[in-house]
């Protein structure tokens, strides 16, 4: 090897493994994660991970296994993928899934990325709008500038849903696919999907479903009934796969018969008792990754599906429905609901009035929050509820834990309105308080710098 | 079954609700309600779900066999303190840090993450991870394109051949023109045709890769990269075997102003392709236009160190249409598990695994030749190499796997003119006992024509 092709220094630390393992020991203690309590994330679906699910994806045949393993060596991995995708395709309502994209916004990639080649194979190249409702996850107007469309902002009506006067209103020969969640981001149920779908698809248009709160609807009712062309599921909330920190994700694309054809590469096929990847199919947006899927999750998903089956799903949707508005009528008893009326796997709260009042803002609360041990709701989305706590208590969560959650979020409102004080210092019995976000981003630090050597 | 729901919980909780079932709740309309009978598995008991998927994981014979490959995808020796870390629930069951004081553990790590990424590449900031390697090079196009405003981005032929496939796939979506680099003779970029194709068009970005997807260090330097810069093209490394950032020049030594890569290497399984790790790794100037999280240090209200999401007018959550970049979720655990190792290993450590990659893939090479099989290029490699075996190379294949060997790639699936060429691999696991045999087993069929 020329010298010229090699680094002279390598300015990494050397450290003990004994350093290390008390490093990251400590770190991890200084994490908050759902096994050490309750973690009402809104839209992020934060429920018990099952230890079984990372047992099995570590099993030393599935971690090995090099990707580029011939198809005959990997009957097994490829067997998982198959059997979860066709299970996928029964829960859901739809022709076939791709297990390859990576999160749910690299599905909103692929699958707008299929509308744009399908259009285009139709001769409807006009065809360059993405409608999205104003309470639609972010991922979703981003994905859409991604794929080269420009987006239509819908607003929600004073029930929190769509109208379907109001997409028919932006509707035309331009309109390319209406980008819904259901129930939405409010956790309403957008009982009028059905209109919405029939107009959508009247104007030439394509229906997609963000499946980021399918935990409401499994074995009860399913997206492909409700009149959508493709969807995605994010199998790390819906099917308890580890969000380990903010991934990896796990991101399945499920399409409607007519758009098949287009799903990327490769698509896992059965001949008989064989399985293999199909790399050869011509009308495909082509690879979206540079390896077949996420599989270690594929198999956790796989796992978890085993421990439910179709009437244990149903039962998970039912129970987080349950436990949703339990808490919803709970809290309304001393905060602001916006939508007073039955949600569905999460609500919405307001601090709005509390604010006018005391001064408490959301994000006071959700500090609050943090000093008793829970996991703060998200907050200030979706953007169109002022002071937003968006909660979404899961099923894996038992009727004592939503009591004590209930409990402090009634002392923290009390404190508001008797000593706010508290409040504004929160949290104090964290490892830090409230971290400066403003001087983080005018005067950015983003790595450590080795010291500079001492002048010669 | 996860559920902690008992009878009496439930009666309660409707009563508080006011309704007097759970299917009160639901409120499907009446046309959406679900008829269909699920094709779904019926709930297994845990030992039995163990038992069902353990099955299936024996059929995937080709880990038992003696592997050669790679091309994108690493076996490398993870210490066992790494799964003893990372697999605590405190990390594996956090969500994205947005709580910053509950959170200070993880962020700290990928601070740490960004800091080495920089230090590897010799590049100024590091996000907190994208997807993997093929989209770290797709999303750092889409920096290129929104920083020039060009729409034309050029990439060498040398570049993982599913990385320029997803590179075309979101190229597609924004109607921007993807040319390709034509390989020199010599298994590297044609640099004289990267020169030509810069002087002709104006493009966003070019991407070129060293060590590139047949093993080779390209020489790349100041003088390479000259018509690049001059014509306001950002040039773009692409790292898919991150362990060569230990050994090789840093791409920021040789003009590269991102470093688009996969860290897969340094402890992540293989896992049947996933999940891995991608990074983007640039210079400050970019550091507004990069994709994802990124995680700062900065001070809470009692003055001690604290670290914190940051910059985030860049993200999809704030800026929706305008985002940089649709990524949410990315690769944070894989991103962890990726820092201990770099901890674990050091710099002494991560020497010796790079020398370690440098000798055993000589040794292979060796061996190869020895077995009357011809190197196809003659350039500096680093622990892969292309071998042309003179026959169609899935027929090679077919018969070193009869003999429990997976001898490499075969390039035709890429690389029609390369049909007789195999890309093999060795790493710090590759024994001389492993070389030997697949020594004896590539003669006995190349030589002999045994078995084809």
């Amino acid at each position: 090897m020329p010298a010229s092709t090699l680094r002279d220094d390598l300015p990494l630390p050397d450290n003990t493994e004994l350093d290390v393992v008390r490093h990251y020991t400590r770190l991890s203690q200084r994490t908050f994660g759902i096994d050490l309590g309750f973690y009402p994330l809104g839209s992020c679906t934060m429920k018990y991970n099952p230890r079984i699910n990372d047992a099995l994806a570590n099993l030393r045949e599935f971690a090995e296994l090099h990707p580029f393993v011939p198809d005959e060596l990997a009957q097994g991995a490829l067997q998982v993928m198959h059997e979860l995708e066709r299970s996928f395709c029964s829960l859901f309502g739809m022709a076939a899934f791709s297990l390859n994209p990576a999160a749910g916004a690299q599905a909103e990639l692929a699958a707008l990325l299929i509308a744009k080649k399908y259009f285009k194979d139709r001769g409807e190249t006009k065809r360059d709008k993405v409608i999205v409702p104003d309470t639609a996850h972010g991922t979703n107007p981003a994905s859409a500038t991604m794929a080269g469309f420009t987006v239509v902002s819908v607003k929600s009506d004073a029930r929190g849903r769509v109208d379907p006067a109001e997409i028919r209103a932006v509707l035309g020969a331009d309109a390319a696919v209406c980008m819904m969640t259901n129930p939405n981001t409010l956790g309403l149920f957008e009982e009028r999907i059905h209109e919405i779908a029939d107009a959508v698809h009247e104007a030439g248009g394509l229906m997609y479903y963000d499946g980021a709160n399918a935990n409401a609807l499994m074995g009860n009712t399913r997206p492909g009934d409700m009149g959508f062309d493709l969807m995605h599921l994010n199998t790390h909330k819906t099917f308890t796969i580890p969000h380990g920190g903010g991934g990896a994700g796990h991101g399945p694309l499920g399409v409607a018969p007519h758009l098949v054809e287009y799903l990327p590469t490769p698509y896992v096929v059965r001949d008989a008792d064989r399985y293999r990847l199909d790399f050869d199919r011509p009308k495909s947006i082509g690879p979206v990754r540079s390896f077949w899927s996420n599989f270690a999750h594929a198999v956790r998903a796989l796992a978890y599906l085993y421990a439910n089956g179709a009437e244990g799903l149903a039962n998970v949707s039912q129970y987080a429905v349950l436990n949703a508005n339990y808490l919803r009528v709970k809290i309304a008893e001393f905060l602001e609901t916006p939508y007073p009326e039955v949600c569905r796997h999460e609500f919405v709260a307001s601090a709005q009035s509390l604010k006018k009042k005391t001064g408490v803002r959301a994000l006071d609360i959700a500090k609050a929050l943090l000093d008793r041990g829970f996991m703060a709701p998200t907050v200030y989305f979706p953007l169109i509820v002022p002071e937003c706590l968006m909660i979404e208590p899961t099923e894996t969560e038992s009727k004592e834990t939503l009591d004590e959650f209930v409990a402090a979020l009634r002392e923290i409102v009390a404190a508001a309105q008797s000593d706010p004080r508290e409040l504004f210092d929160a949290p104090v019995t964290t490892v830090v308080g409230r971290v400066d976000e403003t001087r983080a981003a005018r005067q950015p630090d983003l790595r450590w710098r080795p010291p500079l050597p001492p002048e010669t | 079954m996860y559920t902690p729901h008992t009878q009496a919980d439930i009666d309660a909780m409707l009563e508080a609700v006011g309704v007097e079932s759970i299917d009160a709740l639901l409120q499907v309309p009446e046309e959406l309600k679900l008829r269909a009978k699920l094709d779904i598995v019926p709930a297994l008991p845990e030992y039995q779900i163990r038992r069902r998927i353990e099955r299936l994981a024996k059929r995937n014979t080709g880990v038992d066999l003696v592997s050669f490959l790679g091309g994108g995808a690493y076996r490398h020796y993870a210490p066992p303190a790494i799964a003893a870390l990372a697999m605590r629930g405190e990390f594996l069951t956090a969500y994205t840090p947005y709580q910053a004081e509950v959170s200070q553990g993880y962020l700290q790590a990928i601070y740490e993450w960004q800091t080495y990424i920089c230090l590897l590449t010799g590049m100024d900031v590091a996000d907190a991870s994208v997807y993997d390697g093929a989209t770290a090079l797709a999303e750092s196009a889409i920096m290129t394109i929104n920083a020039t405003g060009r729409h034309r981005f050029l990439v060498s032929r040398a570049v993982h051949p599913n990385y320029r496939a997803v590179l075309r796939t979101y190229c597609d979506g924004l109607d921007v023109l993807v040319d390709e680099i034509p390989l020199a003779a010599d298994g590297t970029t044609d640099l004289r045709a990267l020169a030509d194709a810069v002087a002709s068009y104006e493009y966003a970005g070019v991407a070129l890769q060293s060590p590139n997807f047949f093993g080779n260090v390209d020489t790349l330097d100041a003088d390479a990269l000259r018509a690049v810069l001059e014509r306001g093209a950002v040039p773009i490394a692409v790292v898919a075997e991150a362990l060569a950032l230990a050994a090789l020049a840093t791409p920021s030594s040789w003009g590269a102003q991102i470093v688009a890569g996969e860290a897969q290497s340094f402890g992540v399984p293989l896992a049947y392709g996933g999940p891995y790790v991608g990074f983007i790794a640039t210079k400050d100037e970019h550091v507004r236009r990069i994709p994802g999280r990124l995680v700062g240090k900065s001070v809470d209200n009692a003055g001690r160190t604290a670290y914190v999401l940051t910059l985030q007018a860049r993200e999809q959550h704030i800026r929706r249409e305008r985002a940089t970049s649709n990524i949410c979720t990315n690769q944070a655990h894989c991103a962890l598990i990726a820092t201990i190792y770099l901890a674990l290993l050091g710099k002494t450590g991560l020497r010796d695994v790079a020398a370690l990659n440098l000798e055993r893939s000589r040794e292979l090479a060796t061996a190869v030749a020895n077995a009357g099989v011809r190197l196809a290029f003659s350039v500096p490699f680093f622990n892969e190499f292309v071998a042309d075996v003179g026959r169609p190379a899935g027929e090679v294949l077919g018969a070193l796997r009869a003999r429990g060997i997976l001898g490499g790639l075969d390039l035709g699936r890429w690389y029609p003119e390369y049909a007789t060429c195999v890309l093999m691999t060795a790493t710090e696991l590759t024994t001389s006992d492993e070389i030997a045999k697949l020594g004896a087993a590539l003669e006995e069929v190349v030589r002999v024509g045994a078995g084809i």
